[in-house]
């Protein structure tokens, strides 16, 4: 194997991994950029849906397409409940507070996910077959394609959601200028709510479509949660594709970093970059200063 | 003066043991990881004490004493694991303590049971444990470098000389690195590359290409579920030919399960007899127990017994061999942990000595290979 065709591989590899941080990167974006929290508890939801897919296909037997459509919508109502019982009854909400109910809120979720369906790891069976596909010279699975085409799914669906229908405008507004958008009409708590489901019912299907490769369990969460969250951050909290380059960027330096240097400094790598990012440039690398963060 | 105060202390002493011996029970303390990353351990660990020592009650005990036992959940956790040591010692007043699952913990609580004079029989693999030997140490796993050299035996019959190494970055990954690389330089292998991965890692193709650009004639994986799943479809994925080998520490069908049997077709790892006891001659000085302890699990709890849960049953069945021979006393149990000789256990024959806490050797492990989803001796 020459170093040409490793280099391809490590791209590849890279930005598979990369399109997996990226989608659930989004699902932080999203909650971010409507309500200014960050939800600690996305890589909750992003276990959710494995692990509820699981539950519904392997251990009741549904049909495939029940049970992950079952999966997506039993974790919007977690998180919309989540919105509920947490988020809204705080009387002067302060960014650190939330922070720290979303952390607290994650915590609770994992332990019960863990008390109910048992802390061994289970696999699913990917959509369609095992058998890697050779691109030149290097592999990727189908399942890796699955995810790529999901995630450009995503991202157009939200582009038309926020430019194009009245919630999604309201959304922004509500990002833009809380005070002002409620004295427009805007029912705030109803789009903080909104952005809730949204980003539940997004890390639940992130979930559903990386299960095949990654394998779930209750734990997996946090290390998602935090790559992806060093994705929408290095993508400087956008909903759209800052957050997606992020992701893939991601991927790739740790791919690199691990093929390269040393495979001992892979998730050192991750976190340098993310250090770096906030320090150099919090507001993201592809965005100036003051852009409009949707 | 002198010899009345001998009197009454011995009379003392008396007195106090005659209590403990109207109370009829003999307490026993466990620690187990049964929540937390190492749960996978201390689960089946619990378990299995749980049915033994029902078991052995329902019998009568030891000769007329029933155990009483006191588990604890450390979650992993070295400071939890020292508090609750504490906790067993004094309050409850254990005469032995069964555990911990983990190696950290271990280490974390053996000053405490040196200073405190109390047998603590380990569950945990690290060979840091019982070398040097401490006093009242013992441990049930064999040390990981038994199953390392029973694995690099294989290679060397095989004639694979040059090695490629991926192991996970915990404790027990790099234990059986470290332990690896001492063993392969020592029996002329070559290592020609020394890759780690993280524990929550889900894709391995990049360590894995660049093991692939080199001329390694095999792969050892070391590691715990879910990142030898993960190797085991990665190298499939990158269509990689030479020999993937694995370590006890994935010899479960749970590993099958989650790789998949068509990727995990051909992986080759050394494993504890309770994963092919089936398949062991009947004159295998294990076959029996083996078979017992597989058949009694999985009529109390529905579940195919796992090695993890064997090193309990060791270490249960070290402290009842110990008090039938010598005596209810930390010091005396003690002493007959160290005098068993050929015990037949799940983990293999031991065999103790004042030099050696562990007693296994090499014919605790059998190299296994997967066939159709299922594991045959490998030849």
């Amino acid at each position: 194997m020459d170093l040409l065709q490793q280099l391809t591989q490590y791209a590849f590899s890279g930005l598979s991994t990369g399109a997996i941080y990226a989608l659930i990167g989004l699902g932080f974006a999203i909650i971010y950029n409507a309500t200014g929290i960050i939800n600690f508890a996305q890589g909750e939801f992003v276990m959710l849906g494995g692990v509820l897919t699981h539950f519904f296909l392997i251990v009741l037997k549904l049909p495939a397409g029940v049970a992950m459509g079952g999966a997506v919508i039993a974790t919007t109502v977690i998180g919309a409940l989540f919105e509920r019982l947490t988020i809204r009854p705080l009387k002067r909400p302060t960014p650190l507070s939330l922070v720290i109910i979303t952390i607290g809120g994650s915590i609770f979720i994992r332990g019960v996910a863990m008390l109910v369906w048992g802390k061994d790891t289970q696999s699913l069976p990917p959509f369609s077959g095992e058998e890697p596909i050779t691109l030149a010279g290097a592999t990727v699975m189908p399942q890796h394609l699955w995810i790529f085409g999901i995630t450009l799914l995503v991202i157009a669906a939200n582009k038309f959601f926020f430019y194009y229908t009245i919630r999604g405008k309201a959304m922004r507004a509500c990002s833009f200028n809380r005070t002002a958008a409620s004295l427009v009409g805007i029912d705030v708590r109803k789009m903080v709510l909104l952005s809730f489901v949204i980003s539940s019912a997004m890390g639940a299907m992130a979930g559903i479509i990386i299960a095949p490769l990654t394998m779930t369990a209750y734990d997996v969460g946090v290390m998602l949660g935090l790559k992806g969250f060093c994705a929408a951050i290095i993508g400087g909290m956008s909903s759209g594709f800052g957050t997606v380059l992020g992701g893939l960027l991601l991927g790739l330096l740790e791919s690199l970093g691990a093929g390269l240097i040393s495979s001992g400094y892979k998730d050192a790598i991750a976190f340098i970059i993310l250090l770096l990012i906030l320090f150099i440039r919090p507001q993201g690398l592809f965005s100036k200063a003051q852009t409009e963060r949707v | 003066m002198k010899q009345y105060m001998a009197v009454l202390s011995a009379a003392a002493v008396m007195l106090f043991s005659l209590e403990a011996m109207a109370a009829g029970t003999i307490r026993i303390g466990a620690l187990f990881s049964v929540t937390g990353p190492a749960s996978f351990l201390g689960e089946p660990e619990k378990k299995t004490l749980e049915m033994l020592v029902k078991d052995l009650n329902a019998k009568g005990g030891i000769k007329g004493s029933k155990i009483e036992l006191f588990i604890e959940d450390t979650q992993g956790d070295a400071t939890k694991a020292m508090q609750l040591a504490t906790k067993l010692i004094k309050n409850d007043k254990v005469v032995a303590i069964i555990g911990p699952s983990i190696t950290g913990d271990t280490m974390a609580i053996i000053p405490l049971v040196e200073k405190e004079q109390i047998p603590l029989v380990s569950c945990a693999a690290g060979v840091k444990i019982t070398d040097p030997v401490k006093k009242w140490v013992f441990k049930t796993p064999a040390n990981d470098h038994v199953a390392g050299e029973k694995l690099l035996d294989y290679l060397g019959a095989k004639k694979q000389k040059n090695v490629a190494l991926l192991t996970v970055s915990d404790a027990y990954g790099q234990s059986g690195r470290e332990q690896l690389k001492a063993l392969a330089v020592k029996k002329g292998f070559t290592l020609v590359a020394d890759e780690v991965y993280s524990p929550k890692d889900t894709d391995m193709t990049a360590q894995l290409t660049k093991i692939k650009g080199t001329k390694a004639e095999a792969i050892i994986c070391w590691g715990t579920n879910p990142g030898p799943a993960v190797v085991t479809r990665n190298v499939k994925q990158l269509g990689i030919k030479i020999p993937l080998y694995q370590s006890h520490g994935v010899a479960s069908k749970k590993y099958i399960e989650l790789a998949g049997a068509e990727a995990a077709e051909g992986v080759i790892l050394p494993a504890g007899k309770l994963t092919v006891y089936d398949k062991l001659k009947k004159s295998d000085p294990q076959h029996k127990t083996l078979g017992e302890y597989d058949q009694a699990y999985r009529k109390s709890y529905g579940v195919e017994a796992s090695t993890f849960g064997g090193y309990a049953h060791d270490a249960f069945e070290l402290v009842v061999e110990a008090i039938k021979k010598s005596g209810s006393t930390p010091e005396q149990i003690r002493n007959g942990i160290e005098q068993v000789r050929k015990l037949v256990g799940v983990s293999g024959l031991f065999t103790m000595s004042p030099t050696d806490h562990n007693g296994l050797d090499l014919s605790a492990f059998e190299m296994v290979k997967v066939v159709k989803g299922d594991w045959e001796l490998a030849k």
